[in-house]
């Protein structure tokens, strides 16, 4: 097999600290406003962008033990305010029904990373069927992010896999039929697009009018928001990229890209990632990458966890910056709520 | 080598190494020309400008202008289009200078 390591020279090309230091910006954590979850690699779909490298055979999930004590940091912590629970298919966790109605309960807005198809696919490991999702959603107010990387069959398939697409739309009207994306409903559908290449996101806002008005066109369908995200340059994709020959292209595209302010709005300023096992990540991208979130000074430096928790050094922390966080940074910024510039 | 090579789109600046001047000029009006929207978006002139490449045959250019229509949100069908448009009017100036040959042809009394 061949090498996939970059040279040192290139691998410096790329210091995301030197882009830092050259724009004079410190970012340090603002807040601890999102906690976000990632409570299983198991997925009914195996995507080709997946940064997680979720598939059907993944067998990681977060524990009673760990779930529990996010909730418990829930209650103990009125300053975050917001739960994201990510995945793989989180539904596919077999306590996250209990997490989002704990949640629920304490007042947090809960953010679900629903991929859609899995409500006709199920477990695939069990065979549970998740028919019933969109009726709890609407029953707890859940706000729905859901991956749709374009209005057509052809871009969707490709990234996500043959017949997505037309399941996808399937799924979305039963979203839309409790509610979802409707007008005074109070239930937020938001979708995400990201490139089926190695190319930038367009303009949210412009991609955002083709969606609302495809989509509605073609399928008669309904939603509230269109985010953009960028390809992460790590595991699924990078590897993919680096068997092309494109990776040293698009990291050049990522680094010529680079924009100041999208750096400053940097979603892990205002977010704790949660590992299925319960470590503590600066974002789900650092928490892939196996990059510990470490606080304390010298002596007492220590990577931590959920069941270490503490606000305040959390807030005091050094966030762990790589090359991958030029991903966040490029053109209009990206972030899992979309541009951030 | 070949007379084409992709990377040297990156080197296009160096033209200016002599009468940099004329090629600032040239860069400033390329960039707001292309570069910002206007009366037309960055996508409407990013397509006009891929199917401006194929009628030109400019290899720099189609690469450029791919990569452009995809970064401002156009899809293959549109893109397709585009070069279809560049490809009929090509078609379409070759045959209309058919009313010419017909012109000879009168002139010659053959038709």
């Amino acid at each position: 097999m061949e090498t996939l390591e970059l040279p040192l020279q290139k691998a410096q090309a790329y210091s995301f600290e030197a882009a830092l230091d050259s724009h004079k910006l410190d970012l340090k954590p603002l807040s601890l406003e999102t906690l976000q979850i990632n409570i299983t690699k198991l997925c009914n779909q195996a995507c080709l962008h997946c940064h997680v490298d979720s598939s059907p055979k993944r067998t990681e999930q977060m524990d009673e033990r760990t779930v529990t004590r996010v909730v418990e940091i829930l209650a103990q912590h009125d300053d975050i305010k917001k739960l994201d629970i990510t995945g793989g298919a989180p539904e596919l966790n077999p306590h996250f029904e209990f997490v989002v109605k704990e949640a629920r309960k304490l007042g947090k807005h809960v953010m679900v990373r629903h991929n859609l198809t899995v409500q006709f696919d199920g477990n695939p490991q069990t065979g549970a069927s998740m028919k019933h999702l969109p009726e709890f959603f609407a029953e707890q107010e859940v706000e729905v992010i859901s991956s749709l990387p374009y209005y057509q069959e052809f871009y969707t398939d490709k990234q996500r896999g043959l017949g997505v697409f037309k399941k996808s739309i399937d799924a979305m009207r039963r979203l839309n039929d409790v509610g979802y994306g409707k007008p005074d409903s109070g239930l937020m559908f938001n979708l995400v697009y990201n490139p089926v290449g190695t190319f930038l996101p367009a303009s949210q806002v412009g991609l955002e009018a083709d969606y609302k008005r495809e989509l509605k066109e073609k399928f008669d369908l309904v939603f509230n928001n269109l985010y953009t995200i960028t390809n992460m340059p790590i595991h699924r994709f990078a590897e993919s990229l680096k068997r092309r020959g494109g990776y040293e292209e698009y990291m050049e595209k990522l680094v010529n890209a680079f924009n100041p302010t999208a750096a400053e709005g940097i979603m892990c300023r205002s977010l704790i990632s949660v590992g299925y096992d319960g470590r503590l990540f600066d974002c789900d991208f650092n928490q892939m990458l196996e990059m510990q979130v470490t606080t304390g000074i010298n002596g007492s430096s220590r990577q931590r966890t959920i069941f270490d928790f503490d606000a305040s050094s959390l807030l005091q922390r050094n966030i762990h910056f790589d090359s991958h966080c030029y991903g966040c940074t490029a053109g209009a910024g990206s972030s899992c709520g979309g541009t951030t510039a | 080598m070949n007379y084409y090579e992709s990377k040297d789109l990156a080197r296009f600046a160096e033209v200016g190494k002599f009468r940099k001047e004329l090629m600032d000029k040239f860069f400033d009006y390329y960039g707001a020309v292309t570069g910002v929207d206007g009366a037309l978006t960055k996508r409407e002139k990013s397509l006009i400008a891929l199917a401006v490449s194929h009628a030109l045959k400019c290899p720099y250019c189609i690469d450029a202008y791919t990569t452009q229509s995809l970064e401002t949100g156009s899809n293959p069908d549109q893109m397709t289009e585009a070069i279809h448009v560049a490809a009929a009017m090509a078609a379409g100036i070759v045959l209309v200078h058919g009313v010419q040959m017909q012109n000879g042809l009168i002139k010659h009394d053959a038709m």
